[in-house]
């Protein structure tokens, strides 16, 4: 076993290839976060930033290249569930209450009721929404849905928290006290981090390394330190 | 009561209306009764009209179950089967345009005089197109972020469905039920009028026309009213039943 959280090796993205508006997404990118690393994507909307993150997910797959998470192929550990995400939108099931919204990854694996009650109640107090568990996702402000949404990414306490500008919603003041609170949590549980964001101030405080995307010539986005 | 109140007065002021309407301007009893005398007739009638309004209501009732039953396998697997689901959308939206209920005397010669089945029939007919289409469209319009996240819990298409796509389409379900419970009960009773079984309001109201009881034929209308009502009321009971997170409070 490695001490690397994710390897990304040359990987390129060709959308819609072979086709007239076909787009070269990402060119010949490496990437490598070590165990426990918070490592912020940053870039213009458009340079492939998101992109990357999606590949790491497992979302899409690379045109070329290899994405490697937690020492197996990206497929694999998704479907071993390697990794929590949170979106820009926080993606609640809303006929689902707060908890039980918590509580979903954990029965798509299988965990016994009592057992992942107790999980997602933990998992609220941790973001600070404990009192909001019986809630409806329509009930809350955007910032405590947010907060939600990054308790069900860390329900499984995943080893690794893949996230896509997850505050980017939000007004600064929540943002700034969710970034607070992400530091503290990642902190906490020693959880590889790779999150994507378009504020280089935001990147600046959450992370232990910033890697910039720029969309270089030719549309190629390049990687650099 | 706020809420209330104001329909209620509308409602008493129009049969007012009504009633001053027809009383000073001597019309016609065939033309229109009196709400007074269409009351009365209801008080008078109320053991008839309770049970066609039961014959009448098991036929809706039966015939919108079945209708929905089949409405909902119809749309699951239109929307599993993505070819199923483009054919089908221009077949049910003829269909749908077809009046439906002309099929009634057709049905009638179908079965004996003393079966039930035709207006049944009839009804889930009918019931069937509003409940698919609705249903349909909510089983395709699965939000893209949901999609992505069963995807990353590594999901199967089964649970996907169970979990996100059905009680996702549940308000579409229910926007095609509001729909069709008041058809299934305007199926159930019109269907009578095309021959059959005459134990329903249907055959009441078009008996008591006949023998020129113009009161009596609008107290069986009003009791179809009714039963419509009724069967739109407990829809919405259910709606709120089975979607509890869309009647929650905001918080202060």
């Amino acid at each position: 076993m490695s001490d690397l959280a994710v390897v990304v090796d040359k990987v390129t993205k060709v959308f819609h290839q072979g086709r007239p508006d076909e787009v070269l997404a990402l060119s010949d990118v490496d990437l490598t976060v070590a165990d426990g690393e918070f490592v912020s994507l940053i870039g213009p909307s458009g340079c492939g930033k998101s992109t990357l993150l999606r590949l790491i997910a497992d979302l899409i797959e690379p045109t070329t290249g290899t994405v490697a998470v937690a020492d197996r192929p990206a497929a694999q550990a998704r479907r071993d569930q390697e990794y929590g995400i949170a979106f820009q939108q926080a993606g609640l099931f809303e006929w689902r209450t707060v908890r039980r919204n918590v509580e979903l990854p954990l029965e798509l694996r299988g965990m016994p009721r009592d057992e992942r009650k107790a999980k997602a109640g933990q998992m609220l107090e941790l973001v600070g929404l404990a009192d909001f568990a019986g809630h409806y996702p329509g009930q809350l402000s955007g910032g405590m849905q947010q907060r939600v949404a990054i308790a069900r990414a860390l329900a499984v306490q995943p080893p690794l928290l893949l996230m896509d500008e997850p505050f980017g919603a939000l007004d600064e003041m929540t943002r700034e006290r969710l970034q607070g609170e992400l530091l503290g949590i990642c902190a906490k549980t020693r959880t590889s981090t790779v999150f994507v964001t378009h504020s280089i101030s935001e990147a600046v405080f959450l992370s232990d390394r910033v890697v910039v995307i720029r969309p270089g010539r030719a549309g190629s986005p390049r990687r650099s330190r | 009561m706020r809420r209330v109140l104001p329909p209620v007065a509308v409602g008493v002021l129009a049969l007012l209306l009504w009633e001053v309407f027809v009383t000073a301007g001597r019309v016609a009893p065939f033309i229109l009764p009196a709400p007074s005398a269409i009351g009365s007739q209801i008080v008078a009638q109320r053991q008839n009209i309770w049970e066609a309004a039961l014959a009448s209501g098991a036929n809706a009732l039966v015939g919108l179950i079945a209708g929905t039953v089949m409405a909902v396998l119809a749309a699951l697997a239109a929307s599993r089967f993505l070819v199923l689901g483009e054919v089908s959308i221009p077949f049910a939206a003829v269909l749908n345009a077809l009046p439906i209920i002309a099929l009634a005397p057709i049905l009638n010669n179908m079965f004996e005089s003393t079966s039930s089945v035709p207006r049944r029939l009839v009804t889930a007919i009918v019931v069937f197109f509003p409940v698919f289409l609705n249903l349909l469209r909510g089983l395709r319009e699965v939000d893209p972020i949901h999609q992505e996240l069963m995807r990353t819990y590594a999901a199967s298409g089964w649970t996907f469905a169970r979990k996100v796509r059905l009680p996702g389409a549940l308000p579409h379900l229910f926007t095609g039920l509001r729909q069709a419970s008041s058809l299934a009960v305007i199926a159930a009773v019109v269907a009578e009028y095309f021959g059959g079984l005459q134990d329903g309001l249907g055959a009441r109201i078009t008996s008591a026309a006949a023998f020129t009881a113009y009161p009596r034929a609008w107290a069986f209308v009003a009791g179809a009213c009714l039963l419509g009502l009724t069967f739109y009321l407990v829809t919405l009971l259910l709606e709120r039943l089975a979607m509890p997170w869309r009647f929650v409070h905001d918080l202060p």
